[in-house]
């Protein structure tokens, strides 16, 4: 299977990446190049194997509902996370308009 | 003072508590090495107040009569991809830049506690990304080590650890962390000369590493010896409740443990990792590896693990797509970058933003990511990447059933020339062929120096062994290291 330039510029929206008609020319062989590689994986007779879900099997676990149970990760933290904010204000995270 | 970077993490840990040196000379020496290898480019910042403070620390509990850590007094590199409080954190990206997190990762606390001070943040391939360090916003990193042709060619450190494993290799630090999703420690480690393991998945807490993909990053340490290796192991690994994949396991002591006595042992190589287009040398340093395990007591026995050829498209599936997921985070709205074009909405700004942040590598690798998670697409690609990956599984399952490790290269080459192989993503991840299996299959998997190549670079051998056997992966490692007897050092040209 290969993709059109069409669909490498589809792809690049749903990843929200800015792409260039410069960067489609280098971008739609590349990305045809590996998606002929990988297609081997089709060679490979699957109809008896369940597909992994954890490498190292181990249980879920749950932890109490205790609100700050680890104070690391817990609440009262609003300065610490929006330290690094490009656009904090007011103890919230800035962003443009999207309501008109 | 020179002599004191030539010791590793034993050394120095011992010579501290035993009054040999100070803690405070070890990090000053350290870190005016550092400073005099700014052509290496192995660090993206240098932070050598942590390292004397830790060691001032340390002075003061040994003078004080207090029980000192596993890596007192022991200054090392930190991978750019763990979150060090008050210190950027950039992972080598340009989204990054000028991160300064607000609490530390579980790993570097751990050393921390254990004594050990930061010399500075390494640099490495955008979000771990790549093979050579070439990905990184922040340059190539050089390897130490060049070819004796004359020539001063510059090499690629491997990656994605390349500052990593370029500073331990060039003695500007003794051991550094390194983060491995697809070879990421291994294959740097064999192309500067080093050891570098990656323990069972799950076994280092994830918390607090910039994800990349998270069903196969793991930590582990980089360093000049076996026994460096397994002490440094010790203090990163752990149970943390604040990773859900977190091994609920007890820390062997790998290092007091360590024998690299392996009568009774059974060695597997596997005979699909003899692929064309391997270099002579390479196969050369795999028949002296066989040849040091046998003289170590270890029965060779060959094997098969058939699904290896589809290891490496497996993982050019899997973690594409988990990468996909992972850095949708970085938005321009919550920290790091935020590229924000006059009249632009919200939409508008988020691909601004990750077009201006993120290199060609991370852009490919999301994209593929994308594309084999999408409606329509996502069986065929992503399930049946899954279903291989329980398929190489198996394999391994089958081959620990008969012997305890197993013995392969690390990488299919000695390091290459910066440069070679950047406009041909395909070629660049034939690095990790030898490399991906171990990682797929969550096993913990090691490289240790086998000698030099005709060129008079270094080898690497790879030791993998069954999950949760750290143990017998260093133990082998052990009996290679005490036979290869790989003393070499890159000549200092920086």
């Amino acid at each position: 299977m290969s993709v059109t330039r069409e669909q490498v510029a589809k792809i690049a929206a749903l990843a929200r990446i800015n792409v260039d008609e410069k960067d489609l020319d280098h971008m739609v062989p590349e990305f045809n190049n590996i998606l002929a590689w990988v297609e081997q994986l089709g060679e490979v007779d699957t109809s008896a194997v369940e597909p992994m879900t954890a490498v190292i099997p181990m249980p879920q676990r749950l932890r109490d509902d205790v609100v700050d149970a680890d104070p690391l990760t817990g609440g009262g933290k609003r300065d610490a996370i929006l330290a690094n904010a490009p656009a904090a204000e007011h103890g919230f995270f800035g962003v443009p308009k999207v309501i008109e | 003072m020179t002599s004191l970077t030539n010791l590793g993490v034993k050394a120095i840990a011992d010579g501290v508590a035993g009054g040999e040196f100070t803690a405070v000379e070890v990090a000053e020496a350290f870190n005016a090495n550092v400073a005099a290898a700014a052509a290496l480019n192995a660090f993206i910042v240098t932070t050598p107040e942590h390292a004397i403070a830790a060691a001032e620390r340390v002075d003061a509990d040994r003078a004080a009569g207090k029980a000192l850590g596993l890596m007192a007094g022991v200054p090392i590199g930190m991978k750019d991809l763990f979150a060090t409080k008050g210190v950027q954190t950039t992972a080598a990206s340009h989204i990054l830049e000028g991160f300064v997190p607000q609490y530390e990762s579980t790993v570097s606390q751990k050393l921390w506690d254990a004594g050990a001070g930061m010399l500075g943040k390494l640099n490495l391939d955008q979000f771990a990304m790549g093979s050579s360090n070439e990905t990184s916003y922040f340059g190539d990193v050089a390897n130490p080590w060049r070819r004796n042709d004359g020539g001063n060619a510059k090499l690629a450190p491997g990656g994605s650890s390349g500052g990593s494993s370029a500073a331990v290799a060039a003695r500007l630090a003794p051991a550094a962390t390194g983060t491995d999703t697809g070879g990421s420690i291994r294959q740097p480690a064999a192309f500067t000369g080093i050891s570098g393991i990656k323990p069972t998945y799950g076994r280092c807490s994830r918390w607090g590493i910039v994800a990349f993909a998270s069903s196969l990053d793991q930590a582990g340490p980089m360093a000049r010896s076996v026994e460096d290796c397994a002490i440094m192991l010790e203090a990163m690994a752990g149970f943390d409740p604040k990773d859900s994949t977190s091994l609920d396991m007890p820390v062997p002591n790998w290092s007091t443990a360590l024998n690299g006595d392996l009568r009774g042992k059974k060695v597997g190589i596997p005979r699909e990792y003899r692929m064309d287009g391997t270099d002579a040398d390479i196969l050369k340093s795999w028949e002296d590896g066989i040849a040091w395990l046998k003289d170590a007591g270890a029965e060779v026995v060959d094997i098969s693990l058939p699904h290896t050829k589809y290891a490496l498209p497996a993982y050019y599936i899997v973690a594409p797509a988990e990468a996909s997921s992972n850095l949708a985070r970085y938005d321009g709205v919550r920290y790091g970058l935020r590229d924000l074009p006059e009249g632009a909405g919200l939409q508008d700004m988020y691909a601004a933003t990750r077009a201006a942040g993120f290199g060609d590598e991370v852009k490919r690798r999301i994209l593929i990511g994308t594309y084999v998670l999408s409606a329509g697409f996502y069986d065929a690609y992503y399930t049946q990447a899954m279903k291989v990956r329980t398929l190489i599984q198996r394999d391994f399952d089958a081959a620990f059933a008969q012997v305890d490790v197993i013995l392969a290269p690390t990488t299919p080459t000695a390091a290459f020339g910066l440069g070679e192989n950047v406009d041909d993503p395909l070629a660049m991840y034939l690095n990790d062929v030898f490399a991906v299996p171990a990682s797929l299959a969550g096993l913990p998997a090691m490289s240790v120096p086998a000698g030099l190549n005709s060129q008079g670079l270094p080898l690497g051998l790879q030791l993998i062994g069954n999950r949760f056997d750290e143990q017998g992966v260093l133990n082998a490692g052990l009996a290679i290291e005490s036979r290869a007897g790989f003393t070499a050092q890159p000549e200092k040209w920086w």
